[in-house]
């Protein structure tokens, strides 16, 4: 990283991360309940054509006949899916020409998340397309990247502008039948982004979006679409926060990236949705189906940093179909209180020399329950495929638990997997030396967990080490003593 | 600027120390020596306010205030130092992240701003100079792979840093070998000043050629047994610590 320390620890400063509070907004949303109706209703609601309208149809008619998983190392209420209200929108509405004429209000949350427009406008370079319970509001930089031929809008915006790549490529990687989390998306996904970087371009910033769950009992089920083409390479953020409430909210996006031949993404995420209070109750259901898929030579890297959530359940996975091609997966897992989180990664090896990388940081604290859960799939022709797997867990205190489960499936004699896995606690010998040195039990440990997660941190672009660094810190407080 | 008062300190019900009296002004050395198991370490630890050990009788009192009950770093806020006898590792925390980190609470601490970077910068330098360290040493993660000399430089180069008014230095001799022993002692010796005490604790009397004591105490089962110059060091040195044993043997039958 360029930046300096010092550098950081300003900005860390400056950088006062909250998500208890709640903006009121006028809105626009649908009474409880899931039914074909309301599958049409939202389709018909963002004007799409008709056969997305079937697309989602045949979605919800196959989510109908799956069954919820049960497998994960997590125990949880079973949501109401016919509690949950599956459509909400700004009241303001339509989109905006500039910030003057966005609601006061919703500016006022992007304030209070310390994301001001603004300045990201002015000083970091970084293409904002907000999307504020579920509606794209403002999109920024799109001039710049549409010089490139670099299309980066709302999933709705690109449905009606990029019908023939949405046609291409939506649930190509995912398909709707995948699982019950993702079938249910496709019926009822409300909004998400959509990123198309033509062939031979290299993306000139950091995509970013930052998503939000505002309105009370409203399920988000986001649609992420992110296509490389040919030789290309594009870095994506995805930002989350929320504010405090006291229900469960169900949480299911979907996230598919399309890595062409010689193409590269980069795709990180750090996740910060409330999760629950000290005694466990409310907090975000966060069940979200992430995969990729490389082609010929291309590369795909999931960053993830995970600190909210009451249950997080997921693994961003790469399917290394093309020859030559690498999956990364780089994670920290941080559980606190009564978090639970299941999350991973597969890699599925096709092609020939297919090369993957997984380093996973648990860090357990409280009564909380964090396991890594991994595949490494080596195909038949997947001649010369290698792994290198590495999974960490930190314990904080005695009643939080950490589990690995660790899954290979190797079918060719010429693969090479490696998996190493470690299990420590922060000593209490540690922590004198640190208060010898007059550093407070609370900052010894978000030293020592930083250092503990520097491997993954290191793989974030500045802006949101910056920002995991802190969130480490503010998750893991009051964890001790 | 130290004083300390009938203090008894035991671990897991262990009566560890046994009535420490024990008195340190500004700008002297002393030294404490004894044989293995007497409780130097343990003296360094309960002065540091380490709470594996309880404190069940007396006081210490440092700068005239009661400090007892105050927790380690407040105590290092307040200027108290200890070098580690076996300095940890936190693995993935920078030598200079680490002091800096420490740099910064302890101003915070006392009401003051972070230190500016190119303040910051300069000092490392300098400090790291004073100590012999190589640049890379400072970007390596602390104490991990270090080996002992390092581990004891990187505890002075710490020191150096900080500044305390008074310094423990706990065994900082073993490990090192003569050169390393040398560049830590003139080390010492350069932060010594009017205004901060030092208190070396050790088992052999080799530091002591370098870093010059003016009193010496030795401590056998708890208690201070003898005070003296430094030249007690030396007759230690010569004769062991037997005949003190035998001579207390005589002076309580």
């Amino acid at each position: 990283m360029a930046y300096t320390e010092q550098e950081l620890e300003k900005e860390l400063q400056t950088k006062e991360y909250e998500y208890g509070f709640y903006t009121e907004m006028e809105s626009d949303t649908f009474p409880p309940g899931l039914n074909e109706d309301v599958v049409i209703g939202i389709s018909k609601k963002k004007g799409e054509p008709d056969w997305m309208t079937q697309w989602r149809l045949d979605a919800y008619r196959h989510w109908l006949t799956m069954k919820e998983p049960n497998w994960a190392n997590i125990g949880f209420e079973r949501p109401d899916y016919q509690a949950i209200s599956y459509y909400s929108a700004p009241g303001t509405k339509p989109k905006y020409d500039s910030l003057d004429e966005v609601d006061p209000e919703m500016l006022e949350t992007f304030k209070k998340l310390g994301i001001s427009i603004d300045e990201q406008k002015k000083l970091s370079g970084v293409a904002m397309d907000v999307v504020v319970d579920s509606v794209s509001v403002t999109t920024t930089f799109k001039k710049t990247l549409a010089e490139k031929g670099i299309i980066f809008c709302s999933i709705s915006e690109a449905i009606e502008e990029h019908p023939e790549l949405i046609k291409k490529y939506i649930g190509s990687v995912i398909p709707t039948s995948d699982n019950y989390f993702a079938a249910l998306n496709s019926a009822v996904f409300s909004d998400g982004s959509f990123c198309y970087i033509p062939k031979g371009v290299r993306c000139p910033m950091e995509l970013s979006t930052y998503f939000r769950i505002n309105q009370a009992n409203t399920g988000q089920f986001e649609r992420t679409l992110v296509i490389a083409e040919d030789s290309s390479y594009v870095s994506y953020l995805e930002g989350c926060t929320a504010p405090m409430r006291d229900e469960n909210q169900l949480h299911a996006a979907v996230v598919e990236l399309v890595a062409l031949d010689n193409a590269e993404i980069k795709y990180s995420t750090v996740q910060n949705w409330y999760p629950g209070n000290k005694e466990g109750i409310g907090g975000v259901y966060n069940f979200v189906t992430k995969r990729g898929i490389c082609e010929k030579n291309a590369k795909i890297s999931w960053t993830q940093v995970e600190t909210g959530s009451a249950i997080t359940w997921k693994y961003p996975s790469c399917i290394l179909k093309g020859d030559n091609s690498t999956g990364e997966f780089y994670s920290i897992a941080v559980t606190n209180n009564f978090q639970q989180a299941d999350t991973g990664t597969k890699m599925i090896h096709i092609g020939k020399n297919t090369k993957s990388t997984i380093i996973s940081k648990g860090i357990s604290a409280g009564k909380s329950q964090n396991s890594y859960r991994g595949l490494v799939q080596i195909n038949k022709g997947a001649d010369n495929a290698r792994n290198f797997s590495q999974c960490d867990s930190l314990l904080m205190g005695n009643r939080c638990g950490a589990h690995t489960f660790p899954y290979i499936e190797a079918k060719n004699k010429t693969a090479q997997v490696e998996h190493e896995a470690t299990t420590t606690k922060i000593g209490e010998d540690q922590i004198f030396y640190c208060n010898q040195r007059g550093i407070d039990t609370e900052k010894a440990i978000a030293l020592i967990v930083n250092g503990y997660s520097k491997d993954v941190l290191n793989k974030l672009p500045m802006e949101f080490a910056v920002e995991a660094q802190k969130l480490l810190e503010i998750s893991l407080e009051g964890s001790v003593g | 600027m130290l004083k300390i008062k009938n203090l008894h300190a035991s671990v897991d019900g262990e009566k560890i120390l046994k009535g420490i009296n024990l008195e340190i002004n500004a700008g002297e050395v002393h030294a404490i020596m004894g044989p293995n198991g007497s409780g130097k370490s343990t003296l360094a630890s309960v002065i540091a306010g380490n709470e594996d050990f309880e404190v069940t009788e007396g006081d210490i009192l440092f700068e005239k205030a009661n400090i007892s009950e105050l927790s380690p770093e407040e105590r290092a806020h307040k200027g108290i130092f200890l070098s580690f006898q076996y300095p940890i590792e936190i693995p993935g925390v920078s030598v200079t992240n680490f002091i800096k980190t420490s740099i910064n609470q302890v101003r915070k601490a006392r009401g003051q701003k972070d230190m500016p970077a190119n303040e910051m910068l300069k000092k490392i330098r300098e400090k790291s100079a004073l100590l012999d360290m190589d640049r890379k040493f400072l970007s390596r993660s602390l104490n991990e792979g270090f080996s002992g000399g390092e581990k004891k430089r990187n505890e002075i180069f710490q020191m150096a840093m900080l500044e305390p008014k008074l310094a423990i230095l706990d065994e900082t001799d073993s490990g090192l070998d003569i050169d390393a022993l040398r560049i830590v002692s003139d080390g010492v010796n350069r932060l010594r000043n009017k205004g901060n005490a030092t208190l070396v604790i050790t088992h052999y009397q080799r530091l002591l050629d370098y870093v010059i004591p003016d009193v010496v105490h030795v401590l056998m089962d708890g208690k201070i047994v003898k005070t003296g110059g430094k030249e007690l060091a030396k007759e230690l040195e010569e004769r062991g610590y037997d005949w003190l044993k035998e001579e207390r043997a005589e002076m309580t039958s």
